[in-house]
């Protein structure tokens, strides 16, 4: 686990350039650094070392010098893939995967990537056939970033790196602005830069003369609506779910240190510390984040969970204030605009496990996505459900049953719990249709943009761009398995595991482990009939059965408590920092000329004199003051900033 | 008197949910929610400022996309209550 920066092309001064590039990521890996330059391509790498300690330095070349490569992340069936390539008289100098990767792509090409299981990214430098090859795991775990510039293609884990490159500018994406502004977060291959873009999840790229070629090798697919469905025995199903998730959690305990485990005190996490914990004969590390809030602490069940375990936890206190304290370092490691401030406290946990010792953590992460365990998907249900009558006054009182947490929503007629939800306003057919009120009142926080911004991106529908880049087959699934693709193709990447993920662990040089997003698993869950992810309103069915003897009874019927921290109300008394009144104020509003500086000052002030902020203010405070400080920490200056309009 | 609520009223939808933009065109009769001026923390804020300011106990029975989804709507809704007893 690491990061690194490249070129491929002509670049003066490279070693210098690469130098710059890899200190700008040294947070990524603050165990060795390693330089290789050769007259056409070049890699500068940040190493944090898990698998092979003393051996396996990057970039690495093979004997005769024709491939290098750099690497982030980690490949789990290494060791599997190194017995079959001994077999066929390939020979290993280390015993880092790093070299695995290498001798495979020797053996097949670009076709390597289907047989690794892991969490990648990586650069390799073909001297013989001169071209460079970029790839990116499946599901967007590890991240992978270009440009180019003078004709020469530039690439690195974090976008900080490439803007080392002279001539290369931080300048905001007015498009991705609107994107965050409605989707919470950009649509691959754009990110909050003009000019610099993600290689997306499960793509590779091949530079060569000249030209650089981008393609998928892997797709997330779900069976036709009407196919019949593969799985119609519920135990079969829960064994053959168990024995997966038991494989990709031991091969995800695989490391020459050891391996801990975030434990929220949700189903998720509490499934993979209880198998961790069966595999670490050792003991297992946990560790979690506990909140002053009673509305977002989940710490009673942490204990439980440890406890029942028989873990070592620990647990880091997000107080009052430590979120604005946090947040603009926050926003320096996710790179772009976020309207939720729930990365802020994951940012305070993976510096908690810096501090016990540990650079490996497991997590419950992708669960909801793979065994459609979020509230939308219920939402979805229920509206359908209401829009078969859409004057029903009994049926909106489900909505009620979705959001207990949510004690503005409890308090609300039939009437107006319909009118929130759009039951029976969008047409049962629209691809969006699970998604559309969420796109719609996230939307909403766009009246705080400029003129100029509005006029900017008036022509630009962000909800029909997504539409746009939906399979073709997408129509003919069912309609669980549309909102677990939209959920799992372009937010789960998109946000949850880069600014959530990847960006909070790497801050602090940690590495975050994800069994549930283990392809094999990820492909056997599309095959599941809908009907045991989601029963009736029981989100997480088949996955709840199949673990019922890992976990306490209290713990195994759990109801989806979302992950969330405090929004707007981080900033305002205790947090109210003076960096907070700065970047909010009007004449700093003003200057970056995206906002529209007298509403942002009355949100501001209501946001302060309120106890309780709606979605819409609470996204619009976080999502406006996250782009001021990207502006201040990325763009430098006001009129590169006011140019963005 | 009715002038003086319509006012009042579009004077407080204009300054909490839109955040004193006078240049959006907010149609007498337009939804609120179906326009995204309005979530449900907003239904609550709008609950209290009637109360507040016309001094109106609104019922549960009262709060209904029919009596305030719409300045039109409020304004209505509010006239008629000024103008009767309240009754919870």
């Amino acid at each position: 686990m690491c990061g690194y920066g490249g070129y491929f092309g002509s670049v003066p001064e490279a070693e210098t350039l690469l130098r710059r590039m890899t200190a700008a990521i040294a947070h990524r890996g603050p165990d060795e650094h390693g330089i290789f330059v050769a007259p056409e391509a070049g890699f500068g790498h940040a190493r944090l070392s898990i698998v092979g300690l003393g051996d396996g330095q990057q970039p690495m070349s093979d004997d005769a010098g024709d491939l290098t490569i750099a690497f982030n992340g980690e490949i789990f069936n290494y060791v599997e893939l190194r017995e079959e390539l001994r077999a066929k008289g390939r020979r290993f100098r280390t015993s880092s995967d790093t070299e695995v990767i290498l001798h495979l792509y020797d053996v097949m090409g670009e076709d390597c990537l289907s047989a690794l299981n892991g969490d990648f990214s990586f650069a390799i430098w073909d001297r013989r056939r001169q071209r460079m090859m970029l790839a990116r795991d499946r599901m967007g775990v590890r991240p992978l970033f270009y440009t180019t510039h003078g004709g020469t293609l530039y690439f690195a884990s974090e976008i900080k790196a490439l803007l080392q490159v002279p001539g290369v500018s931080a300048e905001l994406d007015p498009v991705a602005l609107d994107q965050i502004f409605t989707l919470w977060a950009p649509i691959a291959p754009r990110t909050g830069f003009r000019e610099i873009f993600e290689l997306e999840p499960a793509h590779l790229m091949i530079a060569e003369r000249g030209k650089l070629s981008i393609r998928p090798y892997w797709q997330l697919d779900y069976p036709d609506h009407a196919a019949q469905p593969l799985f119609a025995d519920e135990r079969s199903a829960a064994e053959e779910l168990r024995a997966l998730l038991t494989d990709a959690t031991r091969i995800r305990m695989r490391a020459d240190v050891p391996v801990g485990s975030y434990l929220s005190g949700g189903l998720d996490s509490s499934i993979v510390s209880a198998l961790a914990a069966g595999m670490a004969p050792q003991g297992l590390r946990t560790f979690s984040v506990t909140f002053d809030s009673a509305e977002h602490d989940e710490s009673a069940f942490q204990t439980e969970m440890a406890t029942a375990l028989g873990t070592h936890h620990t647990a880091v206190a997000c107080r009052a204030g430590d979120i604005a304290k946090a947040f603009p370092e926050v926003i320096r490691f996710t790179e772009r605009p976020i309207i939720r401030t729930a990365p802020a406290p994951l940012y305070q946990l993976s510096g908690l496990v810096r501090e016990q010792g540990l650079k490996v953590v497991l997590t419950g992460e992708g669960a909801d996505e793979v065994f459609a365990g979020y509230d939308i998907f219920k939402e979805a249900r229920v509206r359908r459900f209401c829009g078969r009558q859409p004057g029903s006054r009994i049926r909106p009182h489900l909505f009620r049953k979705l959001y207990p947490y949510l004690p503005g929503l409890q308090q609300q007629s039939a009437e107006y719990l319909a009118a929130f939800f759009g039951a029976g306003d969008v047409p049962l057919d629209d691809p969006l249709f699970s998604h559309r009120p969420r796109f719609k009142s996230t939307a909403a926080t766009k009246i705080f943009f400029s003129a100029d911004l509005r006029a900017t991106v008036k022509d630009y529908d962000a909800a029909e761009d997504l539409v746009s880049r939906l399979p073709a087959a997408f129509g003919r699934w069912h309609p669980l398995h549309q909102a677990q693709y939209l959920e799992s193709r372009f937010l789960l990447p998109g946000y949850i595991l880069s600014s959530q993920g990847d960006r909070m662990a790497m801050a602090h040089g940690i590495e975050g482990r994800f069994p549930f997003l283990d392809h094999r698993l990820v492909e056997f869950a599309t095959r599941l009939p809908p009907e045991m992810k989601l029963k009736g309103l029981v989100e997480k069915h088949i996955l709840r059965e199949a673990t019922k003897d890992l976990l306490p009874s209290s713990i195994g019927r759990r109801t989806k408590q979302p992950y969330r921290a405090p929004d707007s109300h981080s900033f305002t008394g205790i947090g109210e920092l003076d960096y907070v009144r700065d970047a909010m104020s009007e004449a700093r509003i003003g200057d970056s000329g995206l906002f529209n500086p007298k509403a942002v000052t009355k949100l501001y002030e209501k946001c302060q004199a309120q106890p309780v902020t709606g979605f819409r203010d609470n996204a619009a405070f976080v999502g406006i003051l996250s782009t001021q400080l990207w502006l201040q920490t990325f763009a430098g200056t006001r009129t590169r900033a006011a140019e963005a309009a | 008197m009715t002038e003086t609520i319509k006012d009042s009223v579009r004077a407080f939808v204009i300054e909490n949910f839109l955040f004193g933009d006078t240049s959006y065109d907010l149609a007498e009769t337009a939804s609120l929610i179906e326009n995204d001026i309005i979530d449900s923390t907003g239904v609550l804020e709008l609950v209290a400022f009637i109360e507040d300011r016309f001094g109106i106990a609104m019922a549960d029975s009262d709060i209904v996309p029919a009596n305030l989804d719409s300045l039109a709507r409020i304004s209505a809704f509010i006239e008629t209550k000024v103008g009767a007893p309240v009754t919870a």
